[in-house]
């Protein structure tokens, strides 16, 4: 009886919750709305490498991948950023880390967890951050310079 | 010899009435049988290819783009100065027969031999220094103030080393085979 209560509860709370907070993907718009088409925002053509904006994060990619294919049969960004490329391309070579198995044991190849490259390399847009963040840059806890 | 003369000239005006008239429909018969089979409606009128590599090739820049120039199939495969083209339309002969043995008829057999067909196709394009690509892109006219600095960086001092388009550009309007860096190898790409 008593678990039955709390779940009640739970429920409850978070109907109320989600009355209050969440907002849905397509904005504040009501359902029976019709929605703002937001812009179209354009990917930066090319451009230096970007300083990284926190401890730990994966570099953020300074050019188009318009049309660059990442799938069994092949890897675009490989092309340029493999240890085999990186040299003749002039492009940044991709890190020691993702030659590492999952079991921490080092590989020949790149790792399978490490292949799909915009699961975490990103690149940019000139837009307005969609959340603020307290994210520092490494001079914030590191005192060398 | 007037009354021979008087004997063969209605038929020799004739013959060469009927020959000036033959002429023009079978020289212009072969040309419209040339152009009919050189166009997009034409090569997508077999699903190998409507399925397959037509359906990659739309989502990519040479079929749809900020301006909307774009290239067909022929634009790329098949030359422009009629004694190349008719080289080509006479191998071309070969992917009829294929066509009626159904080599690639599915998308199991068509995927087992993209490889083969894609070297086949860099080879071709390596030959002839990429020779359909640079019926539109020509080097001269190339704005590295435009350009991209990655493609600057390439395009200035790799074009007049000798390379050629496809040495990089491959796959760009279709999606890259299984395999394709032995392909590229044995094609005789030279990627860096």
């Amino acid at each position: 009886m008593k678990t039955i209560f709390a779940m009640l509860l739970m429920v409850f709370a978070s109907v109320l919750l989600a009355k209050e907070s969440i907002k849905s993907l397509r904005g504040d718009h009501a359902i029976d709305e019709i929605s703002v088409m937001p812009t179209v925002k354009k990917m930066a053509k090319d451009g230096d490498p970007i300083e990284r904006n926190y401890v730990q994060q994966p570099p953020i990619i300074p050019h188009s991948i318009k049309g660059y294919r990442v799938n069994l049969k092949s890897n675009k960004c490989m092309s340029c950023h493999s240890w085999k490329n990186y040299k003749s391309s002039g492009a940044t070579k991709i890190s020691q880390t993702h030659f590492k198995g999952r079991d921490g044991k080092p590989m020949a190849k790149v790792s399978s967890r490490r292949y799909f490259c915009m699961q975490c390399h990103v690149p940019q847009a000139n837009t307005k951050p969609l959340v603020d963040n307290t994210f520092k840059p490494l001079s914030s806890v590191s005192s060398e310079d | 010899m007037n009354f021979i003369l008087k004997r063969i000239k209605p038929l020799l005006t004739t013959t060469i009435i009927l020959s000036f008239i033959g002429g023009i429909v079978f020289w212009g018969g072969f040309n419209w049988g040339l152009e009919a089979t050189n166009n997009e409606n034409f090569c997508i009128s077999c699903h190998e290819m409507r399925d397959n590599v037509f359906e990659e090739y739309k989502e990519t820049i040479h079929y749809t783009n900020r301006t909307g120039v774009r290239a067909t199939c022929p634009d790329c495969h098949v030359p422009k100065d009629w004694y190349p083209k008719i080289i080509r339309k006479i191998q071309a002969s070969r992917e009829v027969y294929h066509k009626i043995l159904g080599t690639i008829d599915t998308r199991e057999k068509f995927e087992a031999e993209r490889l083969h067909i894609a070297t086949r196709e860099w080879k071709r394009l390596k030959a002839s220094d990429s020779l359909e690509c640079r019926n539109c892109h020509n080097y001269e006219s190339m704005d590295f103030v435009e350009q991209g600095q990655r493609a600057v960086a390439q395009h200035s001092v790799n074009l007049d080393k000798g390379k050629t388009c496809i040495d990089c550009h491959m796959g760009i309007a279709h999606q890259l085979p299984a395999g394709w860096e032995e392909g590229a190898k044995e094609a005789g790409l030279d990627r860096h």
